[in-house]
Formats: C-alpha cells, sequence, structure tokens
C-alpha cells in the first residue's frame, strides 16, 4: 500500500473556550491516495469546510493527527507546506483581491517563494485553466463568475501543488459553467497527477469528481462510503439516504425527509 | 442582470482606457483611473472644490510670481495704512501698510505647508497603526487602540498650547501638535476596515500561499483601507486649516512677520468696524479653501467609496 | 379555460446605465392561472427582474414597458401607487430568497406578521394574532406561540423562511411570486419548505410563479416552466414532459447537470449560440 498523500487520524476543531465553546469538528478520521479524489459531504454546519481550514492551517487543530505527504503538519504552516498544497475557495467573488489585476493574482505567489520566469509561468497558469493571455490584466470585476472561478485555480496550481483543496468551487457558478469548471479540475487532475479534497453540499457533485466520500454531520463523521455505492441508493445511514432523496428534487407524494 | 447592451462602441482612446483586455499593467491602471475620473467628473461641485485646490497650490509654488508687493515690508505708514481695496491693492493694505493681496498670496504658502505636513505625518500612522491593530487582533490590539484612545482624548488646542509652550510658538510646532491629535480617527477607520477584510477569502488565499503578515498588511490590507482613508484625510483638510488658521490668530502658530492668515485676521481684528478689508480678506481665503478640501472630499467619497455614499 | 389570473404580454424591463441602455427583461409573454408556474434561468437570464417587475419592485433606474400587464383585470402599469399598495401583499405576495434581509430584526415574527395581516385586512389585535398564530401552524413551526415572540436572528434559516412564508400568506393571496425562496437553504431543509409552500397552494388555489436557477427542483416541483435566456423565454413546456425539450439551452441545462445515477465524464457543456439570444 502506497502512503497516503492526506492522512488525517481523530481530528477535533474547538473554537472558542467556556460558554462559547464551539466544537466544530468532532474526531473525524480519514485518509487519501495520492492522485485520487476524496469528497466531504454535509450541510451547512457539518464541520466539513473546517476539516478542510485545519488542513490548510485556517483553523486550529485541536486535537488527533493531520498528515499530509508522510509528515505531520507544523503550526504555523511553513513555506514547503504551502507548495504542497493549496486550496480553493467556493465564492469566486470573495477570494480574488478586488484591486488587483489577474497579472498581480498570479504573481504574488510566485514572488514570495523566489521563483523565476514569472512571466512565462503565468501565461502557462492561464493557459492552464482554458483561458488566454488577454485576460492577464484584468481586474476581477471584469470577469464571469467561471472566469474568476478558473484564476483562483490557476492561481492555487501555479506552486505545483501535490494535493488541492477544494471548498465548494463550483457552488457559486451557474449549472453551465459549474459543468465546464467540473470537467477543468477533473482534466487537470489527471494531467497533473493531483490529489483531491472535494467539500460539497451536493452529492451528485461530489459523486462525479470523487471514487470515496465521506457524510459528515453537525460535526461527526456519518458514513464513508463510496460513489458507486451513492450511485446505487445504497447507504447504510439513514441521514445519507435522506440526502440522497433530497438531491433528486422535490417529490410530491414522497417520503418525509429527516428534519434537522 | 446582463442583457444586449445597445450602445455604440467608444472610439480612439477612450476605447483604449476602457479596454475589457488591457494589453499591460499601466493601461489596466490607467484605465480604473479614467474611470474613477468620469465618475467624479460628473459631480460638478466636487470638481470645483478639486479646483479650487489646485488654485491653492499653484498660488504657492507662484507666489513670487503673483504677488504684487512684499508680503513683510510694508509701505509708506503714513498715507498707505489701512487703504480700502482700490486697483492697487486689491484686499487694500493692513495696519502696517502692507499690500493684504500679496499677504494672502503668500500666506497661501503656509496653509499648504500645514496641510502637506498633516497628511504626511498623520496619515502614515494612522493607517499603520489600524491596519496592524486590526490584522493582528489579540494583545497588539488592545495595545495600539488603547494608545490611539489616549491620543483621541487630548484637545487638539490644549495639546498644541502645551507643545508650544514646551518648544516655543512657531507654525513648525503648531503642525506637529496638530499631526499627532489628527491620526487617532484615522487608525480607527483603518482597523474598522481591516477588520472586515482580514477574514476575506482573499486574504486566506494569500495566506495559504506562505506570504509574510507585513507582505499581507502591505499588499493586501493597505491597498484597500487607503480609499476610505484619502476620503477622510481630505474632509479633515478643512478643520486643519481652521485649526492652524486659530493657533495663529492666539498668537501660538505662524510668527510676525510671517504671512498667515489666521493671525492676519487676529490682526484684524483691531479694524473690524472701520477697516473691515484687514480681516475679512484672509477670512475670506480661510473659507474659500476649508471649502474646497470638503467639496473635494465629498467627491472623492461618492467615487472611491461608494459605500458611504447617500 | 378559466380567465387567467395574470397576463403578461411584451414586458420589457429596460435599465438606463451611463454605458447606454441594458434590457434585463426582453419581450416575454405569458399568463398564469391558479397553477404553479417555474421561471428557470441563470444568472442574468432577467428571471428576477420578470419577478420584481410584476410586482412593480423594479429598482431604479430601472423602467417597465409592456403591452398588457394585467393582474385579474387590474392594469398593474397603469394602476396608482395606492392601488399598488393594497395589491402588494393583500393579493399578491413575494418570498424572496434569504429570510435574513427579508425580515425586520429588530420587531419579533409575531408582530411582523400581525402588521402585515393589518395592513390589509380590517382585524382586531386578537384576531389577527390568532391568524398570526394559525398561520404559523400551518408552516409547521413546533411551538407556533414561542415562534412568535422570537426575534429573526434567533430562528434558523428554515424557520425564518417558513416564518417568512407565513407572513406572506397570512392575508390569504390570490398570487405568490417566490424567487429562488429555498437556495439559501440546506437541501433537507428546502425540501420541508418546498413541502409546506406546496401544501398551501394547492390548499388556497393560489397561483404560484416560482423562479429559480435549479431546473430540477422547478420541474419536480411546477405544472409549467417557462425557460429564460438572456432576457426572454426560449421554451415554455410542461415540467413532466421536460425530457423532450426541443430548444438546445432547455438541453443543455439539463444534461450539464452531474447525475447520481448514469453519471458521464466529462460532463457535456453548454455550447451558447449568440441566436439564442436574437
Amino acid at each position: 500500500m502506497t502512503e497516503p498523500m492526506l492522512d488525517i487520524q481523530n481530528l477535533s476543531v474547538v473554537f472558542g473556550t467556556g460558554r462559547l465553546r464551539v466544537d466544530a469538528v468532532k474526531d473525524v478520521s480519514f485518509h487519501v491516495e495520492p492522485g485520487a479524489s476524496f469528497g466531504l459531504v454535509g450541510e451547512s454546519g457539518s464541520g466539513k469546510s473546517t476539516v478542510l481550514r485545519a488542513v490548510c492551517g485556517l483553523a486550529p487543530i485541536s486535537g488527533g493527527r493531520v498528515m499530509v505527504n508522510g509528515q505531520a503538519v507544523k503550526s504555523p504552516r511553513d513555506k514547503s507546506f504551502y507548495r504542497t498544497a493549496q486550496m480553493v475557495f467556493q465564492d469566486p467573488y470573495a477570494s480574488l483581491h478586488p484591486r488587483h489585476t489577474v497579472d498581480r493574482t498570479l504573481s504574488e505567489p510566485l514572488a514570495i517563494h523566489g521563483e523565476k520566469n514569472a512571466e512565462a509561468r503565468i501565461l502557462e497558469a492561464l493557459r492552464e485553466v482554458g483561458l488566454g493571455p488577454s485576460f492577464r490584466f484584468r481586474y476581477p470585476h471584469q470577469l464571469s463568475g467561471g472566469q474568476r472561478q478558473r484564476i483562483a485555480i490557476a492561481r492555487a496550481l501555479i506552486l505545483r501543488p501535490k494535493i488541492l483543496l477544494l471548498d465548494e468551487p463550483t457552488s457559486a457558478l451557474d449549472a453551465s459553467v459549474q459543468a465546464e469548471v467540473l470537467n477543468l479540475l477533473d482534466e487537470l487532475r489527471v494531467r497533473l497527477g493531483l490529489t483531491y479534497v472535494l467539500v460539497s453540499h451536493d452529492l451528485a457533485v461530489v459523486a462525479h469528481l470523487c471514487d470515496r466520500l465521506l457524510v459528515m454531520r453537525q460535526g461527526e463523521a456519518v458514513e464513508e462510503t463510496t460513489a458507486a455505492a451513492l450511485r446505487s441508493g445504497q447507504a447504510a445511514n439513514e441521514y445519507t439516504r435522506a440526502l440522497i432523496q433530497a438531491s433528486q428534487g422535490f417529490a410530491r407524494d414522497g417520503v418525509e425527509p429527516v428534519l434537522v | 442582470m446582463t442583457g444586449a447592451p445597445l450602445v455604440q462602441q467608444p472610439s480612439g482612446a477612450r476605447a483604449w482606457l476602457l479596454s475589457p483586455e488591457p494589453a499591460s499593467r499601466w493601461q489596466a491602471r490607467l484605465g480604473r483611473f479614467y474611470l474613477g475620473w468620469r465618475a467624479f467628473s460628473k459631480n460638478p461641485l466636487a470638481v470645483l472644490g478639486l479646483g479650487v485646490v489646485l488654485l491653492l497650490i499653484l498660488v504657492a509654488i507662484f507666489a513670487d510670481l503673483i504677488a504684487p508687493y512684499s508680503p513683510i515690508i510694508g509701505g509708506n505708514l503714513r498715507t498707505e495704512r489701512l487703504l480700502p481695496p482700490s486697483a492697487a491693492h486689491w484686499f487694500g493694505t493692513d495696519d502696517l501698510a502692507r499690500d493684504i493681496f500679496s499677504r494672502v498670496v503668500y500666506g497661501s504658502r503656509t496653509t499648504l505647508w500645514v496641510v502637506m505636513l498633516v497628511a504626511i505625518i498623520a496619515t502614515p500612522i494612522g493607517l499603520a497603526m489600524g491596519t496592524v491593530a486590526g490584522y493582528l487582533g489579540g494583545w497588539v490590539d488592545t495595545v495600539l487602540m488603547r494608545i490611539t484612545d489616549i491620543f483621541l482624548a487630548f484637545p487638539r488646542l490644549i495639546l498644541a498650547l502645551a507643545f508650544v509652550a514646551a518648544l516655543g510658538p512657531g507654525i513648525d510646532n503648531a503642525i506637529i501638535a496638530i499631526a499627532i491629535t489628527s491620526w487617532p480617527p484615522y487608525a480607527r477607520i483603518a482597523r474598522a476596515e481591516t477588520l472586515t477584510i482580514r477574514n476575506s477569502d482573499f486574504i486566506a488565499a494569500v495566506k495559504l500561499q506562505g506570504a509574510s503578515t507585513p507582505r499581507i498588511i502591505l499588499g493586501h490590507v493597505v491597498p484597500l483601507c487607503l480609499s476610505s482613508l484619502i476620503v477622510r484625510v481630505t474632509l479633515d483638510m478643512a478643520g486643519i486649516i481652521l485649526t492652524a488658521a486659530g493657533l495663529g490668530f492666539l498668537g501660538l502658530g505662524a510668527q510676525p512677520p510671517m504671512p498667515e492668515w489666521g493671525a492676519m485676521v487676529a490682526t484684524g481684528r483691531n479694524y473690524l468696524i472701520d477697516q473691515w478689508w484687514v480681516a475679512a480678506m484672509p477670512g475670506a481665503a480661510i473659507f474659500v479653501v476649508s471649502l474646497g478640501f470638503n467639496l473635494l472630499g465629498d467627491g472623492l467619497r461618492d467615487v472611491l467609496d461608494p459605500k458611504a455614499a447617500k | 379555460m378559466t380567465k387567467p389570473l395574470l397576463e403578461v404580454e411584451d414586458l420589457r424591463v429596460r435599465f438606463h446605465l451611463r454605458t447606454g441602455i441594458v434590457e434585463a427583461v426582453r419581450g416575454v409573454s405569458f399568463q398564469l392561472g391558479h397553477e404553479r408556474l417555474g421561471i428557470v434561468g441563470e444568472s442574468g437570464s432577467g428571471k428576477s427582474q420578470t419577478g420584481r417587475a410584476i410586482l412593480g419592485l423594479t429598482p431604479p433606474p430601472g423602467e417597465v414597458v409592456a403591452k398588457r400587464l394585467t393582474f385579474d383585470g387590474i392594469d398593474l402599469l397603469t394602476a396608482s401607487k395606492r392601488t399598488l399598495r393594497t395589491l402588494r401583499g393583500g393579493r399578491i405576495s413575494m418570498v424572496m430568497q434569504d429570510p435574513k434581509y427579508s425580515l425586520n430584526p429588530v420587531m419579533t415574527i409575531g408582530e411582523q406578521i400581525i402588521e402585515a395581516y393589518q395592513a390589509h385586512r380590517k382585524a382586531s389585535r386578537g384576531e389577527a394574532r390568532d391568524k398570526t398564530l394559525a398561520m404559523l401552524e400551518a408552516v409547521k413551526m413546533r411551538d407556533p406561540s414561542r415562534v412568535f415572540s422570537l426575534y429573526p436572528h434567533e430562528v434558523s434559516g428554515g424557520m425564518g423562511q417558513r416564518a417568512m412564508i407565513a407572513m406572506m400568506l397570512v392575508t390569504d393571496p390570490d398570487m405568490l411570486i417566490a424567487d429562488e425562496p429555498t437556495s439559501a437553504l440546506d437541501v433537507t431543509v428546502q425540501m420541508e419548505v418546498l413541502r409546506i409552500l406546496d401544501e398551501l397552494v394547492a390548499e388556497r388555489g393560489m397561483g404560484l410563479i416560482f423562479i429559480s436557477h435549479d431546473l430540477k427542483l422547478v420541474s419536480s416541483f411546477c405544472d409549467r416552466v417557462l425557460v429564460m435566456y438572456a432576457g426572454h423565454v426560449v421554451e415554455e413546456l410542461e415540467a413532466r414532459h421536460l425530457r423532450e425539450a426541443k430548444h438546445p439551452y432547455t438541453q443543455g441545462l439539463m444534461n450539464c447537470l452531474p447525475k447520481l445515477k448514469d453519471d458521464i465524464r466529462p460532463l457535456p457543456t453548454l455550447n451558447r449560440d449568440p441566436a439564442w439570444a436574437l
């Protein structure tokens, strides 16, 4: 068995103390093989995004162990960590600096890590995400939602990371744009040999992009299953079944879904 | 909501500026600047304010060419004292037979000097304190903001008095006093802006690229705080000019015979009833310049800080 | 067929911007009876502006023109402000996307519903209160009298949206416009809110316009669907005949969604034909 690219054991994340204490993630474990794609599914408040944020240092690791590429993560993360793992955020309108051109956004990581020939790297990054050089000097407000998300993906990939953390990368996009971005992500994973961890509330999106997935609810892992099992409608857990049911659209005479 | 725009395409230089596909960093920046200017120039009062401020700068630069007389050496004390406005002396003369127009013209240098120094001293201090406190949070925030509160508690004129008492009267000491009492509001504004920016995804994204804290503050937070700060500083300029004039009026700012509008009003006070022009002319200059900065600030706010506009 | 509740013919919404005139809605026509009509489209398709124009809520500098825009025989374009006010919230109601922005944060939910009721119906406070509690029960609030005295920030998103629906339906409107009423909610809560909406609309024989970007949801919820693209309706069809959609845009919109069952890789993408926008 190869060593996992991401190995999370008994992770818990706690915000605040005393009366304000919130246990955002409780004892969650999973691992992702190199080159695989793993999904985290759940509704708001399930802690799925917090897991990603804990991996990359935006949320504290209160308990458990996170190993990335065979090494336990250090707090604060060092520069080599950021060359291994990068993240794409949900809202393409919020994840790009409004006063920075695409060029500035893409050259920033190169400058931080002292990379040479920024010019060529930027043009290559744009090409990778299907945008031409004409986009290079645009401001975010001159881009559509889908184009912005492509820039965010280009920014995440420009340091050539091994693992990409995707936090609802398509939920703010129109359906047709979502399809384009999902195809792009699929293609990039194969071409660059990336490992994905995808967070989404949309079962269909997760099943499309990932082979294995973990269903989360209120900070806890509910069930780890495979996309194939979801497709055939098999789910051991009642909550997972409710999610599958709800993702099929509105059912007038359907089974009453589980209320939260 | 998009749809099919039914307009003719702009041509020439405008097309270049408004190009949706700028070919260089400069074109992108100029395009942005042009859009801002277009919005700004839609507001006639703001343009008027800008005009007044530009006029102040030009007058200060070319004071030697504009002023017909010396601002310091008066004429014949027997025949040319307290003359009313005339073709020879547009604003009349004062009690030392000096041409008031020349003195107002040279006084613009003092005013501009005050405005520039305060802006150069207070804005960076406020910006640095506010962004660092807001971005780092925790005890840094507490310490910096309590320091800000202490400075905020000083009455401006009293502090100026203390300074002048310690260092001796003079315009530079007055400026220092004004500057160190005017940065706290800027720190507050910068901190408030930073707090909203701090948790945004684009800051998280640059953090995840391994950027250092100074890099994030300087390259990513400061540019977003700058516009609301520029607006506030411009709007405050009127108050700063008035404070400087007030210090001059009390005899604590510029010292005679240096032409300074506040001090000139103070001298004119003795002749207010019979020779109104001695106080009214520099007073009008203070009024016009203050108004100019206010109008400019309002206009800038509409362009730079659309949230705050009506 | 009985007389339609709402008749819209050649509705246009124009925005006079500095850069020129932008038409967000370009000649939309439809009729609504006592049925559930879905309007589907992507962002920028003009679906929300259509809903707003019917209620006269087009934000400035927008301008609404139409050959015909009548509700139950009343011309909405020429009606006085007064008439419009009594219609809005009285006989026509609207549920917006996010309850956080549509409920007044400094009034309790109960007070808001009472106010909405008394604005349109002559009723004593006691009657209004009873009606409000009944309405809160109708939207399946577990403890109506407790919810009555809660402030909007004290309830969850799903409860807030149900409170919103209660407020909008308390006056027994003839027509309800729901603009993305469940998009801000979790899927399981979404289904619950839709079920309540469905029951109430069926019970009261209301006309419903359901505006959404979610083709799957709209087609499973509504009787009839209008598909909008670039400001006009490219296709109108019975929801159950969605599979037989003819317009390539509708087909593309349907196919580009990843599906749990029979998933295709890569996903078919939409090739936007410039001719659709004409």
